[in-house]
């Protein structure tokens, strides 16, 4: 809504520049077509014949966070009406709006009912326009399965005239009757060549100066999800951009190693920084001493590092990573050391005391090492 | 006449006295004019509201000191009604949304997007067009909320900036985590904590001792029985500087009277390791229960008080026992069971190591 004022209001060109720049990239670079759109190649293709034939299924989206199943169906419905059309024709609904049973039978019950409007001359002639109407429910595994099994009737008895697009990140918290009425697109994690791409056009655009391995580490971090890419690459533009203007005209005293580089090349450290992951040194004390099995010194790695803030569940991630991928451990051991660590993630998920558990984690350890 | 806490909390950002460089990030950022949500985290005490408030300060000017509190009701979807508190100054807006409980999601929807999709008209006197909402304690807010959050972050990013405070990022959903800007603000060093104090006592009339080594000896006998927190040091020290009318580096520090029960409970519970014990200990626990310590609390303290008092394989056992309760408490709703499982769980480890 804010965004069709914002399209009408007179402003000078250069506040409009500063809107555009004060975007987080991940929606200025969100794909505005479906050949933008990167890696998933089979939704595409399928969903390119529909916008040739004209029919559409009912379509449920799944897959991990930062695969581009939200931005997919956007493109689509870009391609299908265009902006104007779009407002009468599209709903889009997510956690953030209240969804329970009544919504479902009020509001989509209502948006679905509604005869199809009439798409304008100009519209007609740049967009195929097809006669029904579409519902995201964006973030569809947050909604209460009575609220779901009230949507079975609805998406059946109004299909000549609206379709629905159901997206969530887990298949199993959709009721089956719904799974069953939509064709399913799997939307896989990226891999490493396709985000790079992406991200290597960001950065042409956007003029950043990086050193060497930067992007392969931000996508090492993030791990498939290209939007915690995007916005990894963001925050370390923004921070760096910053620094180096302010310490120009301010007198403070900058002490941070990275940013006293007088170009302010992104460097590796502060992306990981940024992405809140515990530096390798913290991680290798931790593990030695564990090793060491002297209980009076785990004791105290262990309280220090809580103090310095680091957060429990990123230690738990990235010992995982570092022990079961350790060629020096036996099977076994691996094998003791996945059961610790995923105990203590369960808890930690519970909302328990990251102090103990952490505590817990690392003497554990120290018998299987 | 303010606490000593409240009374010398810096206000802007080149105040602070330690992490310099988390603080010339923090300045940067607030000059920009393109200005992330952001996820500040770091134990207790170590100054993530005063950094937060700093950097308002920064963006916004004094404005931000002029707050209100409101008490907004809320409508949930089964008709009841909740009252709630809201801190506001005419920049930015501060809730916990947590004293909620499991309502927290109705609040984030209902607060958030109704500041969100108004815009700010007044732009004579702020630099910037958006409001901050400060979310405290984001890490007890529930899934649904968090959830709640996710769109509306991107969708209204033109008109609100969220800054969460919180204690860890274990219990923020990674959506929200890959949306802003994690700041690490990491508690003070000793070092660090008696700097301040020496500060403080240029400010403050402190009874310290005149020669300068006692002085120092005092501060950081301070410091360290504060376990890094900075704001326990400030009352620690306010409390002391009442109570004596000098200090030394001999001055007993002041102990919590619950701290104190709970050293004697786990002194008993090691000497002594029957059926009787574990009644009397009940009657103790409950105790501490009714006077409102969080029964998470009573069982990290009493294990750290048990693991310095036995063994070696008897503390790794305590430890294990101490995390299996941490999470029945935390699943759980009455917690004496838990509390009362531990010590007698924790006496039979003790009696099997001995």
């Amino acid at each position: 809504m804010s965004s069709a004022i914002f399209g009408n209001r007179k402003e000078s060109s250069k506040s409009t520049e500063v809107q555009e720049r004060l975007l987080p990239w991940v929606e200025k670079y969100r794909p505005k077509n479906l050949d933008e759109i990167s890696a998933q190649d089979h939704a595409v293709t399928v969903l390119k014949k529909t916008l040739q034939s004209a029919n559409l299924p009912h379509m449920l989206f799944y897959g991990p966070p930062g695969t581009g199943k939200t931005s997919t169906i956007l493109a689509l419905t870009k391609e299908l009406y265009g902006p104007e059309l779009s407002k009468s024709r599209v709903l889009e609904l997510n956690a953030s709006d209240e969804r329970g049973i009544s919504i479902v039978r009020e509001k989509i019950k209502n948006f679905a009912r509604l005869s199809v409007s009439n798409p304008t001359k100009s519209d007609l002639e740049k967009y195929p326009c097809p006669p029904y109407k579409i519902i995201i429910l964006d973030e569809a595994d947050s909604m209460t399965s009575d609220a779901q099994s009230a949507l079975r009737r609805t998406m059946e008895t109004y299909s000549s005239v609206t379709r629905f697009c159901l997206i969530c990140n887990y298949i199993t918290r959709i009721i089956d009757p719904l799974a069953s009425r939509c064709s399913k697109f799997r939307f896989r994690p990226l891999d490493n060549q396709d985000a790079l791409v992406r991200l290597q056009y960001i950065e042409r655009e956007e003029n950043i100066k990086l050193q060497e391995n930067v992007l392969e580490e931000v996508l090492k971090i993030a791990g498939g999800d290209l939007r915690k890419a995007i916005t990894y690459l963001q925050s370390a533009t923004r921070l760096h951009s910053t620094l180096s203007s302010s310490s120009l005209s301010n007198d403070f005293v900058v002490q941070d190693p990275d940013s006293s580089n007088p170009n302010s090349e992104i460097t590796v450290q502060s992306i990981r920084e940024i992405s809140g992951s515990v530096p390798d040194d913290i991680l290798q004390n931790l593990i030695n001493v564990a090793e060491s099995k002297i209980f009076d010194d785990i004791f105290k790695v262990v309280n220090d590092s809580v103090s310095e803030g680091w957060s429990a569940i990123e230690i738990v991630n990235q010992l995982h990573d570092e022990l079961i991928f350790d060629d020096k451990l036996s099977s076994d051991q691996k094998n003791s050391i996945s059961k610790i660590l995923f105990e203590t993630d369960a808890r930690l998920t519970n909302g328990t005391d990251e102090h103990l558990q952490l505590l817990n984690l690392i003497t554990q350890l120290s018998y299987i090492l | 006449m303010s606490l000593w806490v409240d009374k010398y909390r810096p206000t802007n950002l080149s105040q602070l006295d330690y992490h310099s460089s988390v603080s010339a990030r923090l300045s940067a950022l607030s000059t920009s004019g393109d200005f992330p949500h952001l996820l500040v985290y770091g134990p207790s005490g170590a100054g993530k509201k005063t950094r937060v408030l700093s950097i308002l300060n920064e963006l916004f000017g004094s404005g931000v000191n002029k707050m209100k509190i409101d008490v907004r009701t809320f409508t949930t979807s089964t008709n009841k009604k909740l009252e709630f508190n809201i801190v506001s100054s005419s920049y930015h807006l501060e809730i916990t949304p947590s004293d909620l409980g499991n309502n927290d999601r109705v609040v984030i929807q209902d607060l958030l997007k109704e500041i969100a999709s108004t815009e700010q008209v007044d732009f004579s006197t702020g630099k910037h067009r958006f409001k901050v909402i400060i979310i405290n304690e984001a890490d007890s807010l529930s899934k649904d909320a968090q959830a709640a959050l996710r769109r509306t972050m991107e969708k209204y990013s033109r008109n609100i900036r969220l800054i969460l405070i919180s204690n860890t990022t274990s219990n923020i959903i990674p959506p929200i985590k890959s949306r802003t800007l994690l700041i690490r603000i990491p508690a003070p060093s000793v070092n660090d904590i008696v700097q301040v104090l020496n500060k403080l006592s240029s400010k403050q009339e402190i009874p310290l001792p005149e020669s300068e080594t006692e002085r120092v000896e005092t501060l950081r006998k301070i410091a360290e029985s504060s376990e890094r927190n900075l704001r326990r040091a400030l009352l620690l020290i306010e409390a002391l500087s009442m109570q004596n009318e000098k200090l030394t580096p001999t001055t007993p520090m002041i102990q919590l009277d619950w701290e104190s029960v709970i050293k004697k409970l786990a002194f008993n519970i090691n000497r002594e390791r029957n059926v009787s014990r574990i009644s009397q200990s009940r009657s103790t626990l409950y105790e501490l229960l009714s006077h409102c310590i969080p029964a998470r609390i009573i069982l990290k303290k009493l294990t750290f008080e048990l693991i310095q008092l036995v063994n070696f394989k008897a503390k790794s056992q305590i430890i294990e026992i101490a995390a299996i309760f941490d999470e029945r408490l935390s699943l759980g709703s009455k917690a004496i069971y838990h509390l009362e499982g531990f010590v007698a769980k924790s006496m039979v480890a003790i009696e099997d190591s001995v």
